[in-house]
């Protein structure tokens, strides 16, 4: 029996560029040409200001535990419970849902404010899914 | 809108509540809708508007045999029904309808005749939170209470006494689904699902519906029950992601909606006799009673832990059981919304002696959207 498929992003035209960039080992983000606005997700305008002139940039994929929850039960399709599930705020101040790598899923292990930086993990070979590790140093 | 030129005349639950194998979902629309009508001594002829969510008004409207000259489809989560109250008092102000129904149902544990909720692969919730592993409410909407739990210094004991306090109320309600005493003990040693949150501080999944029934507040008065008047409304949505709040520290649409009807309504907080603060989680309680600026964030915690919104308490809150022990079909704000309405009718199974003055605060989605009504039943 096949085992169970984790929920795969497809892309629109508006966040193409956004799922382009992950597959390229990139994380991007939005910059409003106007007011400097950064902002996710992705969208071809300001959020905050309307104007239709923003520009596409690569972030630092540095951030910190903004929160998140431990998963035991019903586990999504693909996932093993349990597993948490984590907002990240960016350093250029988005925040966006991911999951922890490299660490164990346990309240212990996940302090909220602790470094984490971006890592890419290939679903198959059109989507790749932004997760974060613990920072090093 | 004016304070107080709208009234409920007619409010009444589904015949059952809690495992309900025998009616599909729209029946049971069906169902709340006829105790409603009947309740208000009203004939299916009299009503000429309509509101409902999650199911179309065209379905439901067909089904009843009901033709209305108005309608709202509004379909916001489990406040839609705050803010179908809103939009009909409103509507009946401004004279396009007389009388409006308002139903909910759902067959969230029987499954009968209901769509399953399903995400597009393709919006925006399908691309950036599905694939991180969330899988329904309790996955997604305990998400930002450990931020909100640093930041205030809340503690897993004040998050599991929100539950404890609810079942004493659930107690003194026969139709409750849970009313055994638990204590902070039972709840930090329930099930755990998803961390922080275990069991019982998750609602329960249950069948059932409610309807009221809305005109002028001139009319009101030929109709058989005491009137609850309409006197202070608010709304808002904030984003279907939860991952996206502007902050995990309050909810927008909370501190939006719940103001708003505080200053229509011309009452302070000191006023307030009995508030209903949806509860599909545990820290739900603490978000509203902070956000409708009853105190600061920090206080809810140990207000609700000492005992402030017990029974005979000063704040008596969620005096049905709440979503986490009287019934949760999946949108409970009509639930809600019967409490408060039974509260101004003086008919509460567990009823807060001489209120007069009811806050009725909903939450829709993963604080997606919110809607807060003030009752009372002095014009």
């Amino acid at each position: 029996m096949a085992e169970p498929q984790r929920a795969r992003p497809k892309p629109t035209p508006e966040t193409q560029h956004f799922w382009d960039g992950t597959k390229a080992g990139e994380l991007r983000l939005q910059r409003c040409d106007a007011c400097a606005h950064v902002y996710f997700p992705p969208r071809p305008f300001c959020p905050s200001c309307a104007s239709r002139k923003v520009s596409i940039f690569k972030a630092s994929g540095k951030g910190f535990l903004y929160s998140y929850v431990i998963n035991h039960r019903p586990a999504a399709p693909g996932f093993t419970p349990p597993y948490a599930i984590a907002v990240v705020e960016l350093d250029e101040g988005p925040r966006l849902m991911s999951n922890i790598i490299d660490c164990p899923q346990t309240p212990e292990a996940l302090e909220l404010d602790m470094k984490l930086e971006v890592a890419f993990e290939a679903l198959d070979d059109k989507i790749t899914l932004p997760v974060f590790r613990p920072a090093k140093g | 809108m004016r304070s107080n030129q709208v009234a409920v005349v007619g409010a009444a639950e589904t015949t059952e509540l809690g495992v309900i194998p025998n009616m599909s979902q729209l029946q049971l629309h069906a169902d709340a809708a006829l105790n409603a009508i009947a309740d208000a001594g009203l004939k299916l002829s009299d009503i000429d508007g309509f509101a409902t969510a999650v199911e179309t008004p065209q379905q439901v409207c067909h089904y009843l045999g009901i033709k209305p000259t108005w309608v709202d489809g509004t379909s916001v989560g489990g406040c839609s029904f705050m803010l179908h109250v809103r939009h009909a008092a409103a509507a009946i102000e401004a004279g396009l309808c007389k009388t409006v129904l308002i139903t909910h149902a759902e067959s969230g544990k029987s499954m009968i005749g209901k769509a399953p909720r399903s995400t597009a692969p393709d919006s925006l919730n399908g691309q950036f939170e599905q694939p991180f592993g969330v899988y329904g409410p309790p996955s997604m909407f305990p998400i930002p209470v450990l931020r909100f739990m640093k930041t205030y210094g809340i503690t897993h004991e004040q998050l599991a006494s929100v539950a404890v306090v609810q079942r004493e109320w659930a107690a003194k309600n026969p139709r409750a689904m849970m009313k055994d005493p638990i204590t902070v003990a039972d709840v930090l040693n329930s099930r755990m699902i998803a961390y922080p949150f275990r069991l019982l501080q998750c609602c329960l999944v249950t069948d059932g519906g409610g309807a009221l029934i809305l005109t002028s507040a001139d009319r009101a008065k030929d109709f058989p029950r005491k009137p609850v008047y309409i006197m202070g409304t608010g709304e808002s949505v904030e984003t279907p992601m939860v991952s996206q709040m502007e902050t995990f520290n309050s909810s927008r649409a909370f501190k939006t909606a719940g103001p708003l009807a505080f200053r229509e309504a011309g009452i302070a907080h000191k006023d307030v006799d009995h508030l209903m603060i949806y509860d599909a989680f545990a820290h739900l309680p603490l978000f509203g009673l902070g956000d409708l600026g009853f105190m600061p964030h920090e206080e809810t915690g140990k207000f609700i832990a000492d005992g402030n919104t017990r029974p005979g308490a000063k704040l008596p809150l969620n005096t049905n059981g709440g979503g986490l022990s009287y019934m949760h079909s999946g949108m409970y704000g009509m639930y809600a919304l019967q409490e408060s309405v039974r509260q101004m009718r003086g008919i509460a199974p567990a009823q807060v002696a001489n209120a007069k003055i009811s806050v009725c605060h909903g939450v829709g989605g993963m604080f997606a959207a919110s809607g807060t009504i003030v009752f009372t039943n002095e014009r």
